[in-house]
């Protein structure tokens, strides 16, 4: 206990967040000296600064109106929408499905050692890159398409639910375990009886997100020639079509927006 | 019917019928948009056929890998991108913090009590979230030519829309007590924000701030792709020239960068919290 009849001396002012300290100052002093000194690493002046500010203004002027208008467009647009939707839809079916059993695998507390770490290690793999270099590979694999794509998120899939879902079960009450083994269970009984009941919630909530983040990047995915409208973005970037750029933009910002509505719903239904 | 013998005879079930309803209905959507995405996707058996051949190809080809060209005195090897990339998504991320604060101050229905402004700026970072960095990406290139200046700009605005949630979030998590008692105090708007949000979300925002640069030091690897500098720029031209061994190299590199940040993080959040 501290003694209170103490009176309070200037060692004791600890930082309490009203006074910056000498460290902080330097904290801020250190970061404005990074800054200055990337920035002149990195070529940044001011002269490029308002070039781009002109180019930005040029490029709004030329991106609105969006085009709608042309039919062919309009096609290769929606052609575009529907394989991403198609790729976000398998990768997080197969992705939600292979999870299921590599989180269980993976979970330390009811795998034994030397099987959980194996579980872990694909989990990890599947974790280290992100899902644009991933689809790279299997560009290079399986050729370019809608294949390359589903595959490289369904890497991702699993890399996020499969890793959260373990984290999950190694949390769960272990009580409810011994309960339904003392009525002399099997493990897939315990399993089903015992444990799952009690991570449901969260796996329905990390797969709808996984579902979320799947759409986001099934739409990225074409820029490296995984199939999706990603592809059709690219290109229209590349021919300067900014008007037809913008379009497509607006549409996937607004699948992306119903996908998070229908998500929540689905969470609603489910917890 | 009332009574003890009604409710013992009332039949319980788990869920009302409008959840039951609700869920097979899910059930069946989702079936059916599998169903739907199985029967319509393009893909070409062909190309899955030799997938074994064209696997071992990419790890004949990747190996052995280029070790010299990791440090190219020219400054095209991968030690620069790799450094221009862990610049990119540094000032990327102390540029978004700065432009999220005002947001998240403007978003936190607390500290701004003026719900219009609240809509702003819950739009504002929406839309920031909702285009991918690799769209931002596209965008700045468009604004100002290729390079880390794209790059950097695309992470920046990527973040603001995380960083601003979370820290409005957490604004408006700020208990009343400190605020009440500065304005018991007659002290001014700045001083009440300097003095009592502030300290309360310090924490917050500094671990919001580092997890994001964790990510973002992930994203700004793939920016090069569509030519916003950085390693991914390098990954690019070797896949151009079919230098698989380079790639291998890059990869590796950043597998390196990508593991040394998780740890960084996870330190600094361990003694920031």
């Amino acid at each position: 206990m501290a003694d209170l009849s103490r009176t309070p001396s200037p060692s004791d002012a600890r930082d309490d967040g009203l006074r910056s300290s000498w460290l902080a100052r330097l904290g801020w002093l250190a970061l404005f000296a990074y800054v200055v000194y990337a920035l002149s690493i990195l070529n940044f002046n001011v002269a490029r600064m308002l070039a781009g500010l002109a180019n930005a203004a040029e490029l709004l002027g030329r991106m609105f109106p969006p085009l709608f208008s042309r039919a062919d467009l309009r096609e290769l647009m929606f052609a575009g929408l529907l394989e991403s939707l198609q790729i976000a839809v398998l990768a997080s079916a197969v992705g939600i499905l292979v999870s299921l059993p590599l989180g269980v695998l993976a979970a330390r507390n009811l795998m034994p050692a030397w099987l959980s770490w194996i579980a872990r290690g694909v989990i990890m793999l599947c974790r280290s890159f992100h899902p644009i270099i991933v689809a790279i590979l299997f560009v290079k694999a399986v050729g370019f398409g809608a294949l390359a794509g589903i595959l490289a998120l369904i890497v991702a899939s699993i890399g996020f639910i499969a890793k959260l879902f373990a984290e999950a079960i190694e949390e769960i009450s272990l009580k409810q375990v011994e309960a339904v083994r003392a009525t002399g269970a099997g493990f897939f009984n315990m399993l089903i009886f015992a444990v799952l009941p009690q991570v449901n919630a969260r796996f329905i909530g990390f797969a709808t997100y996984q579902l979320d983040s799947n759409l986001r990047n099934s739409t990225m995915v074409g820029i490296v020639g995984g199939g999706g409208i990603g592809g059709t973005l690219q290109a229209a970037f590349g021919r300067f079509d900014y008007d037809f750029v913008c379009a497509i933009l607006i549409t996937i910002i607004a699948m992306i927006m119903i996908g998070e509505i229908l998500s929540q719903r689905l969470r609603a239904i489910f917890l | 019917m009332s009574g003890p013998v009604a409710i013992a005879e009332r039949e319980w079930t788990r869920f009302t019928p409008a959840q039951r309803i609700g869920r097979w209905l899910t059930y069946l959507l989702a079936i059916a948009a599998v169903v739907w995405a199985v029967r319509t996707v393009e893909v070409i058996p062909e190309f899955l056929l030799d997938a074994p051949q064209q696997v071992a190809d990419l790890f004949r080809r990747m190996w052995p890998i280029d070790w010299a060209h990791y440090y190219q005195a020219n400054g095209l090897g991968v030690h620069h991108a790799l450094v221009e990339t862990l610049h990119i998504a540094t000032l990327g991320t102390i540029m978004a913090a700065g432009l999220a604060l005002p947001v998240a101050l403007l978003a936190a229905r607390n500290v701004t009590p003026f719900a219009p402004a609240n809509f702003f700026a819950k739009l504002i970072l929406v839309s920031s979230r909702s285009v991918n960095s690799l769209v931002w990406a596209l965008l700045f290139v468009a604004v100002f030519g290729p390079g880390p200046l794209a790059g950097t700009f695309a992470i920046a605005f990527r973040s603001i829309g995380f960083v601003g949630k979370l820290l409005g979030e957490a604004l408006e998590e700020t208990g009343k007590g400190a605020i009440e008692a500065l304005e018991a105090t007659g002290a001014s708007k700045a001083n009440i924000l300097r003095m009592g949000y502030w300290p309360a979300v310090r924490p917050a925002f500094w671990s919001i701030v580092v997890f994001r640069w964790d990510i973002n030091v992930r994203e700004s690897a793939v920016l090069g792709l569509v030519g916003a500098g950085g390693i991914g720029m390098v990954i690019d031209t070797a896949l151009n020239t079919f230098r698989w061994d380079r790639v291998a190299l890059a990869l590796i590199s950043i597998l390196a960068v990508v593991l040394v940040a998780e740890v960084l993080v996870t330190f600094v959040r361990k003694r920031i919290l």
